[in-house]
């Protein structure tokens, strides 16, 4: 069994009269990076907030590493490292002591880690430069270095990748990717972008209007949802009788689309066949996750 | 919690605000060494003596022709006996009020300085020493480390009292340096006097004391220091509650000009003696002007001040370690 590295239980927050977030839970285990995925709005920095005790929870409890954020700040706060929104270092101050400031505020790290994680990020070169002189590329590694100075167990990004070009993208892919593999931290990543989830986490938890919709792997989420989509003649004779076998939907264009079970696709074929239906067109279709997202969310609009 | 102090202090030392303060410093302190030097330049060839007796006689005459005139208002009149009467003891006595020299400026500069300029000073530090984290988005990163958040607050408050020492100290050195190249840098052992007693019926006399000029000199830095902090802290307290540092520093603004118009103003208004700031000429009492209000004391200033102190003080820890951050 895996090591659970970060655990939420039922966190609510309300302001005002207003409940934002409508009782969030989930786990972290260690080594896995996990996508927090929701439209703008539906509580991901507010949930994130809370994580990493900026904001008090109405109610639920935040354990990290095993230690309760509100009895006990000091220790969850040492196994964390954390990005929230952009990563916003003091522009006046050089990279070194940018980090140099955030190393004296742990206890038991001195300033060679400061070498080691420059030399992870790979910003060595520039690392004396004043961060106001970075393009938002080296800030979000300088930011990154800054969240891995107390070596965590838990990682905590907010958007990593948001405003960063393609190059840039993939790179900080690459990079979260090796810290959960090789480093075996715990990622927890929030977007908006689903392209990116899918291509970065091992499982999603998908939120909306401050709940989770639903938790998941990415391959689940995705292989539960394949589909198949026919194309047959005559049309209303083909349609009858897959509808007797299965689930249909007419998506109105002259294609049907059913679910996908790779054993009873080759039956309703036969079935179609043997009942003189030519079938002209069999296509399997891998949604995307956006699709199941659109799907759960509702389309969801901020309201 | 050193560690933490030599953080705010290298913020503080890139951000370069203590060198803009003490060019500031060292522009005004130019301006008023001139200013000084032209008066009494003036005075010299108006009279065409250069001693100090003459002067005072001459000061005191015209003060007493302005006492006759009927258009002044009782407070000012007041205000003016006081002056007089004090004059009139110096000159019995034999002392030089203001003994040219270096140290006899630092002194009228600290007194002049007490009330606005060098709070205002403060308040460049004070007001965005929270306010830039948060303006700044830093405060998200400050806060999600393993220390709490009193202890960020106490290095942040630490860091202030620190550069406000500087600042005070400055002050003195750069007051000291700059109008001795003009008067001189002798004078430190002149005798001042202290401890005149105000009242309604004028100027008492019976507990006056004589001082070296140092060790009157040494009491105004004490009560200037002071003063700073107390006005620091309230700035620091706004930049807490405040989220944006021009807004905070505005209003601590509004209330230092407030004070200092209000003290022309209130004397009828009894309990407007309850407002720090009206609080903050603490030097007029060791020199002995009639105070704003009736009835207050130095002890009484102090103790007003030191409430405010407090309160602002107890208020900026209570809400920073309780408030969600966005």
């Amino acid at each position: 069994m895996e090591k659970t590295t970060l655990s939420v239980r039922n966190l609510k927050k309300t302001i005002g009269k207003k409940e934002i977030i409508k009782g969030i839970s989930f786990d972290l285990k260690e080594g896995e990076v996990f996508g927090f995925l929701g439209p703008n709005g539906a509580g991901k920095t507010t949930t994130i907030r809370m994580l990493v005790g900026l904001i008090k929870p109405t109610s639920g409890s935040v354990e990290i590493g095993g230690y309760n954020i509100e009895n006990h700040f000091f220790e969850a706060m040492k196994n964390l490292g954390c990005i929230v929104e952009n990563p916003e270092l003091y522009p006046y101050l050089s990279g070194w002591d940018n980090l140099l400031h955030f190393v004296r505020m742990l206890d038991d790290v001195g300033e060679e880690r400061i070498t080691e994680v420059t030399q992870l990020v790979g910003l060595t070169d520039r690392i004396h430069d004043k961060v106001k002189t970075y393009s938002l590329g080296m800030r979000q590694r300088l930011g990154i270095a800054q969240a891995l100075l107390g070596r965590p167990k838990v990682l905590i990004l907010d958007e990593p990748t948001n405003g960063l070009d393609p190059a840039g993208i993939r790179e900080m892919r690459q990079f979260i990717r090796f810290l959960a593999e090789s480093e075996g931290l715990s990622v927890l990543v929030s977007s908006h972008l689903l392209s990116e989830i899918q291509l970065l986490c091992d499982r999603v938890a998908i939120i909306s209007k401050g709940k989770v919709i639903r938790t998941d792997t990415v391959e689940h989420l995705l292989s539960n949802r394949e589909q198949l989509i026919w194309s047959f003649e005559p049309f209303e004779k083909g349609k009858e009788i897959l509808s007797s076998l299965t689930k249909t939907e007419d998506s109105g264009d002259g294609f049907i689309r059913t679910e996908y079970e790779s054993e009873k696709a080759a039956l309703w074929n036969k079935q179609l066949v043997d009942a003189g239906v030519k079938v002209t067109e069999m296509n399997r279709k891998l949604p995307a996750l956006e699709d199941l997202f659109l799907e759960l969310t509702g389309g969801d609009k901020i309201d | 919690m050193i560690k933490l102090v030599q953080n705010e202090m290298m913020k503080l030392i890139a951000k370069k605000r203590l060198l803009v303060i003490a060019a500031i410093i060292a522009v005004l302190v130019a301006l008023f060494t001139y200013a000084q030097y032209k008066q009494v330049e003036t005075q010299r060839h108006k009279l065409g003596t250069n001693d100090w007796r003459t002067i005072l006689q001459q000061q005191i005459i015209d003060t007493q022709n302005r006492l006759s005139s009927s258009r002044i208002s009782d407070d000012w009149k007041k205000q003016l006996k006081v002056g007089l009467q004090q004059q009139q003891y110096y000159l019995d006595h034999n002392i030089n009020p203001s003994e040219p020299g270096a140290p006899t400026f630092m002194r009228m500069f600290l007194e002049n300085s007490i009330d606005l300029f060098l709070p205002l000073m403060v308040m460049v530090i004070a007001s965005d020493l929270v306010s830039s984290e948060h303006s700044l988005g830093s405060i998200k990163l400050l806060l999600t480390r393993p220390v709490r958040r009193w202890k960020v607050l106490l290095s942040k408050y630490i860091t202030l009292c620190l550069s406000i020492s500087l600042i005070v100290a400055i002050t003195g050195i750069i007051s000291y340096l700059i109008s001795g190249m003009v008067f001189g840098y002798k004078g430190w052992g002149a005798p001042v006097l202290t401890g005149f007693n105000v009242t309604n019926q004028g100027l008492g006399t019976e507990s006056v004391k004589l001082l070296d000029q140092w060790q009157f000199l040494l009491m105004d830095f004490g009560l200037v220091w002071f003063v700073a902090i107390v006005v620091g802290t309230l700035s620091f307290m706004l930049s807490v509650l405040i989220r944006s540092t021009a807004a905070g520093m505005g209003v601590m603004l509004a209330a230092l000009i407030s004070g200092a118009i209000l003290s022309n103003m209130v004397s009828s208004w009894n309990s407007a003696k309850y407002l720090f700031m009206v609080n903050l000429r603490l030097t007029d009492y060791m020199k002995g002007t009639a105070p704003p209000i009736e009835g207050m004391t130095l002890s009484f200033s102090l103790a007003v001040l030191l409430v405010w102190w407090a309160a602002a003080l107890a208020v900026a820890f209570w809400v920073f370690t309780k408030r969600d951050v966005y």
